[in-house]
């Protein structure tokens, strides 16, 4: 325990030495480029990601870049196992150059001390006004001339609804999430269920606790402080609880085969959920072709426009990298030139995060799964008003507890905001078992 | 009843028809709880991604002999080829990993049951002591090592450790001693052969049906090995077939058209398992009922 204290006082204490040394540098010194200085002569970079397909985008650069290769190496998804194995390349001391990390599992890796600040490297600062400010924030942690990784890809959540059946039932797309209770009611009455509530998908609630406006965590002094249970995620947590008691949505595992069939069949109508869940509906639910369309999430005031965001991927350069100024330099491409962005929503179906994203002509062409919408341009106003949320550095754990939490409401004991409070505790416990600083 | 029964081995009195009937039933739950999935993985290898949410489980499609042509097809051409690659180096990791790990244990076992020396009784408790280690709680240490001296992500890193069976040296030591008698040894000896010689030339035949059993358990245990490649390997062109699927699985919330892929990989991965028992299974039973008679 004390050796973890000591570790992480010797990290924050590396930290700020940083941040000194990057402010005072900011002014244009030499000492800018001595902390990210190109390497000379070739390098070879290896990039771990899981996104099928980047080989073929990374063959662009290689072919364009003599004298910076790229080596793509593999694994499952982040949780599945290739952030386990990051901490233990960390820690043996041969990470890769580059990684992959989903935004809320960023601070995780930060904490740890596995990120390497490329703040200081040509193009990086310049990158800043290619992103959403909610977005530049997850990766900046908000330290002052700080960087620690290049969004790649991004999950602007909106509404997927079946428009035949609502226009059947005689019902307009839902602005509020008034409305959109009323609706389910209605629906309920025409026997189906207005959508489902998933218990395991709590970064999706997370995404509807960010649009209204709530924060789970934040930090200042270097300390954190954990607010599952704030005023605005509260209000979420009753919004659907309500909906769970009076049995107007199903209560389904998300994206099992039960869930896919649930849609197919047409027993759920609707969907809040982020970009990358077109896919999901024109696989799993393929009988339901041309019935859908997408509008803009619900409001918690009429009128308003704000939106949350769900998933979503980053580009890092870890700690120990050797060139960390030509491992800056590709990822500024990957995730900023329309090349590798295009290639890239090609062979991945990625949504870019840039701004520079939302030009792809391929973003602006009809869908034919959703009526010949153009749904990607709905996503990418989406975009531009998602409400910033910080992650917490345990979101793992912070996940399963309130999972556990939400599985038992959904099963009748407790409600949504036992969970949240449960959460809460148990965050704060694991928090302080990591030695991480953290008020309560 | 029951002690008659057991003791009696067919020439005793015949066990009455409800105990008959009591084992028979247990044993088809059984056979059905086991086969039932394969079963299941069978027919939903044949099917579209849209039948596979829409029909009926556990019963073909009328479409069912093209949908499986189809993904096989893309199957094995999914990212340039990686599935029979994958194929192939899980083939590779437990036929030569394990090929070499039973002649190393048979070795082994041979020298800790035929030669007396200081300290035997103690080596053979320690290995026998790492019967007990799962091979999982190796992993990580195995990764830090192999990282000191750079060979994690290549072929050795999933290689080596696959050649290590405490349980093959445990069953080799055991059946040796019951299996080689020492006669034959000092025969051997006497006609000048050499102990190595006499080793793979006379023991090792004697102890073949023990081989057999030790060369299957490490077979599919490497075959099912998957946390030390998890942990080990990054490069696609070195997974084995089990982490290639479960690297498919986890991604099939974004990309939904994997889940055909992965079942019907995993069908297809169970093909070699399924040879490998059915063509060995013979030797192995004599292995198992030879060294329990003696």
């Amino acid at each position: 325990m004390a050796m973890k204290h000591i570790r992480f006082a010797a990290v924050v204490a590396l930290a700020s030495v940083a941040l000194v040394g990057c402010s005072t540098a900011s002014g244009g010194g030499p000492s800018q480029a001595a902390a990210c200085a190109p390497s000379k002569g070739k390098v070879t970079l290896n990039m771990t990601t899981w996104v099928p397909g980047m080989d073929k985008v990374v063959a662009l650069w290689n072919a364009k870049n003599p004298n910076i290769q790229v080596k793509v190496q593999t694994g499952p998804n982040g949780n599945s196992g290739t952030y386990q194995n990051f901490f233990n390349e960390l820690k043996a001391g041969n990470a890769p150059d580059i990684g992959q990390i989903e935004y809320d599992t960023l601070p995780a890796f930060r904490v740890q001390g596995g990120l390497q600040d490329i703040g200081a490297c040509a193009g990086v600062q310049a990158a800043k006004s290619e992103f959403s400010t909610g977005l530049w924030n997850q990766v900046t942690f908000g330290e002052k001339s700080a960087v620690y990784a290049i969004p790649q890809d991004s999950g602007p959540m909106a509404l997927y609804y079946r428009k035949d059946l609502f226009q059947k039932a005689g019902l307009s797309v839902p602005t509020t999430w008034d409305e959109y209770a009323a609706d389910a009611v209605k629906i309920k009455a025409l026997g189906g269920s207005i959508t489902n509530f998933p218990k395991g998908d709590v970064n999706w609630f997370a995404g509807l606790v960010s649009q209204a406006g709530g924060q789970w965590f934040s930090t200042s002094g270097g300390k954190w402080t954990v607010n599952l249970t704030s005023p605005e995620s509260t209000k979420v947590a009753a919004y659907w609880q309500d909906l769970i008691s009076k049995k107007l949505v199903s209560t389904i595992p998300g994206f099992t085969d039960q869930w896919n069939n649930a849609y197919d069949k047409g027993q759920d109508w609707t969907w809040v959920s982020a970009v990358w869940g077109a896919n999901s509906i024109s696989s799993g639910a393929p009988t339901t072709s041309g019935k859908w369309a997408v509008a803009p999430m619900p409001q918690w005031t009429a009128g308003a426009n704000v939106s949350g965001a769900w998933g979503g991927s980053s580009s890092v350069v870890f700690k120990g990298s050797k060139h960390p100024a030509e491992a800056a330099k590709f990822i500024l491409w990957l995730n900023t030139s329309s090349e590798a962005l295009t290639k890239l929503n090609e062979v991945a179906q990625l949504y870019p995060a840039s701004t520079a994203g939302d030009q792809l002509p391929a973003l602006s062409q009809p869908v034919p799964f959703y009526d010949n919408q153009p749904i990607y341009v709905t996503f990418g106003d989406a975009g531009k008003v998602i409400s910033p949320f910080t992650w917490g550095p345990t979101m793992t754990q912070t996940y399963s507890d309130v999972s556990d939490g939400f599985g038992a409401a959904l099963s009748g004991s407790g409600t949504l905001q036992d969970a949240l409070a449960a959460g809460q505790a148990k965050t704060i416990a694991a928090l302080k078992a990591q030695s991480i600083p953290v008020n309560g | 009843m029951s002690a008659a029964a057991l003791t009696g081995r067919g020439r005793g009195p015949r066990e009455g028809i409800i105990s008959r009937g009591a084992a028979m039933l247990i044993m088809g739950v059984f056979t059905l709880y086991f086969l039932i999935p394969v079963w299941w993985l069978l027919i939903s290898s044949t099917k579209t991604l849209g039948n596979f949410n829409r029909t009926f489980s556990l019963w073909f499609t009328p479409t069912s002999l093209s949908d499986f042509a189809a993904n096989i097809g893309s199957l094995f051409t999914y990212g340039g080829g990686l599935f029979p690659r994958w194929m192939l180096n899980s083939i590779v990791y437990a036929t030569v990993a394990g090929g070499l790990g039973t002649i190393l244990a048979a070795m082994c076992g041979y020298a800790l049951s035929k030669y007396g020396f200081r300290g035997r009784e103690a080596i053979f408790n320690t290995i026998l002591g790492g019967v007990l280690v799962p091979a999982t709680a190796l992993a990580l240490p195995l990764f830090l090592i192999f990282s000191q001296v750079g060979l994690t992500n290549t072929f050795w890193a999933v290689f080596l450790p696959s050649l290590v069976s405490p349980f093959g040296v445990y069953l080799s030591r055991i059946y040796a001693a019951s299996s080689v008698p020492d006669e034959i040894i000092e025969a051997a000896r006497i006609d000048g052969s050499g102990e190595i010689r006499t080793f793979f030339t006379v023991a090792i035949r004697l102890m073949s049906p023990a081989l057999v059993t030790i060369f299957l358990f490490q077979f599919v245990s490497i075959w099912n090995n998957f946390f030390l490649p998890l942990i080990m390997l990054r490069d696609q062109s070195l997974f084995p077939v089990t982490l290639g699927l479960y690297n498919w699985n986890s991604q099939v919330n974004t990309y939904p058209d994997l889940r055909t892929l992965v079942l019907v990989g995993a069908f297809v991965s169970i093909i070699p398992l399924l040879v490998a028992f059915l063509s060995l299974q013979r030797f192995w039973r004599n292995g198992l009922g030879a060294g329990g008679l003696k």
